[in-house]
């Protein structure tokens, strides 16, 4: 079949243009009357910011369970019942600790995961929110679309801490010797990265296409 | 004609052209066309060979890619990743021992860490992600497909069961959990001597089943299958999607 990709930048007939609306799940495409997707049973969103206003809020609760996240130790050790250390750790501490005993390898892993992917995620979310449907040439266009499939894809990713905590007390529960227990920032940093997750899927894809004006034409 | 060989000769691959001529699609109603989930550009559907990919026009996502055999693969993959997670609930999933202290956690164990107080949602959670959730979408995606590739109507809630399928794909986090425990394992491995159980494998195994499945994975092929095999979508009084293997009835009335 032909490269698709490599027409001239012929205007293109977007449903919404032609009067109609697309269903964001399968595709199908449906008079603008229709609010539910007959075939997938979706609801129908028109491609207008105000989508957005779920975006933006399910990115302020992801910053807002952030906070304490960083705040609060993700897990605390006691090694020998308490008698040689009773450790606290945050995020933050807790790379430094991987830095400190030499393992630069998994500090990155952890560092990426839990600070620069959450971070980035909402510089580019809201970045994203706030140039959406601004005039924007074909370029600008993909690059807009590459950041959000980015953000998309590597989202879940953050669980990675979670998951570390989570398995960590579980299996070390060595009784005298050394017990690890999970820390509240650990939910608290769960919920801030599915938050993030809810916002970052909120946000319509299809805005970016459009230098949509802020009137809706239903 | 049978559903499997019907969803993989469906794509779309053509830029709107001037709308008279060809009676597939019809502009009033949507029929016969297809909008590309990421950035509304309509496109025509049409038949695509299996092996084809259709990218939309503007943005290059992958509309479609039907494959030859995707669904009965995927029914394969999903009782494969079925097998695997049960597998990696009931065995040991690591073990640890240091100075004579030993502790075989399995999967529920690790959930259960944190089971103490405010900690209890997260038990849920996690273990929603890393079990509850991949097993679920192996379920609904077996009822879809297994119906379908028998070439028989689709079950009553097929489309349901695909689209919940869907919207759960990025919350299943099997993947990430293998990466969470190999941050874990080196973390402990100054602390104590760590086993791998079968649990582990199973998981690593996983990765690879999802891969696959990924990679066979056809959507808008499924959902196409889906209508074909006789769910009602037109929508209006008369009948649309005038289509040549349109074989189902037309549907009668509005029901909304």
């Amino acid at each position: 079949m032909s490269a698709p990709t490599d027409q001239p930048a012929a205007p293109v007939l977007t449903a919404h243009r032609a009067g109609l609306i697309g269903c964001h799940r399968c595709g199908r495409v449906w008079p603008l009357e229709q609010d539910r997707c007959r075939r997938c049973g979706a609801h129908l969103v028109p491609p207008d910011r105000r989508g957005l206003q779920k975006v933006w809020a399910w990115w302020l609760a992801g910053i807002i369970a952030y906070i304490p996240a960083n705040v609060f130790p993700m897990m605390s050790t006691r090694t020998f019942a308490g008698l040689a250390g009773n450790s606290e750790a945050t995020i933050l501490g807790g790379v430094m600790e991987l830095i400190h005993y030499g393992s630069w390898d998994i500090a990155i892993i952890v560092f990426v995961a839990s600070v620069i992917v959450p971070v980035g995620k909402f510089i580019a979310i809201a970045w994203l929110a706030i140039v959406a449907g601004r005039p924007a040439t074909t370029d600008q266009a993909h690059t807009r679309l590459k950041i959000y499939e980015v953000v998309e894809f590597i989202g879940r990713w953050s669980m990675i801490d979670v998951f570390v905590v989570a398995i960590l007390s579980a299996l070390v529960q060595l009784g005298f010797v050394a017990s690890i227990h999970p820390g509240p920032a650990a939910v608290s940093f769960a919920l801030s990265v599915a938050f993030t997750m809810l916002s970052a899927q909120s946000f319509d894809a299809r805005l970016i296409w459009r230098g949509l004006p802020l009137r809706s034409r239903r | 004609m049978t559903g499997l060989r019907r969803a993989c000769a469906v794509g779309w691959r053509h830029y709107l052209g001037p709308m008279e001529r060809d009676k597939t699609y019809d502009l009033a109603t949507g029929a016969g066309l297809m909008a590309c989930p990421l950035c509304d550009a309509l496109h025509v559907e049409e038949d695509l060979d299996p092996g084809e990919t259709a990218r939309c026009v503007r943005c290059g996502t992958v509309l479609a890619k039907p494959r030859d055999g995707a669904f009965a693969q995927l029914i394969a993959l999903a009782f494969t990743s079925m097998v695997l997670l049960v597998g990696a609930v009931f065995f040991p999933f690591l073990e640890v021992s240091t100075m004579g202290f030993g502790n075989a956690s399995s999967l529920f164990d690790v959930a259960l860490a944190f089971a103490d107080g405010v900690l209890l949602p997260l038990v849920i959670a996690v273990l929603a992600m890393i079990i509850g959730l991949p097993i679920t979408r192996s379920f609904l995606l077996v009822y879809t497909l297994v119906p379908l590739a028998q070439g028989r109507p689709p079950h009553r809630h097929a489309a349901r069961a695909f689209r919940w399928s869907e919207i759960l794909r990025p919350w299943s986090m099997a993947e990430i959990f293998v990466i969470g425990t190999a941050v874990a394992l080196v973390k402990v491995a100054g602390l104590a001597t760590v086993h791998l159980g079968p649990a582990f494998w199973a998981f690593c195994a996983l990765i690879f089943v999802n891969l696959a499945s990924r990679a066979f994975m056809c959507q808008t092929s499924i959902w196409d299958a889906i209508e074909d095999a006789g769910v009602r979508t037109t929508f209006g009084p008369d009948p649309v999607r005038p289509g040549p293997a349109r074989t189902d009835p037309p549907a009668l009335a509005r029901d909304a």
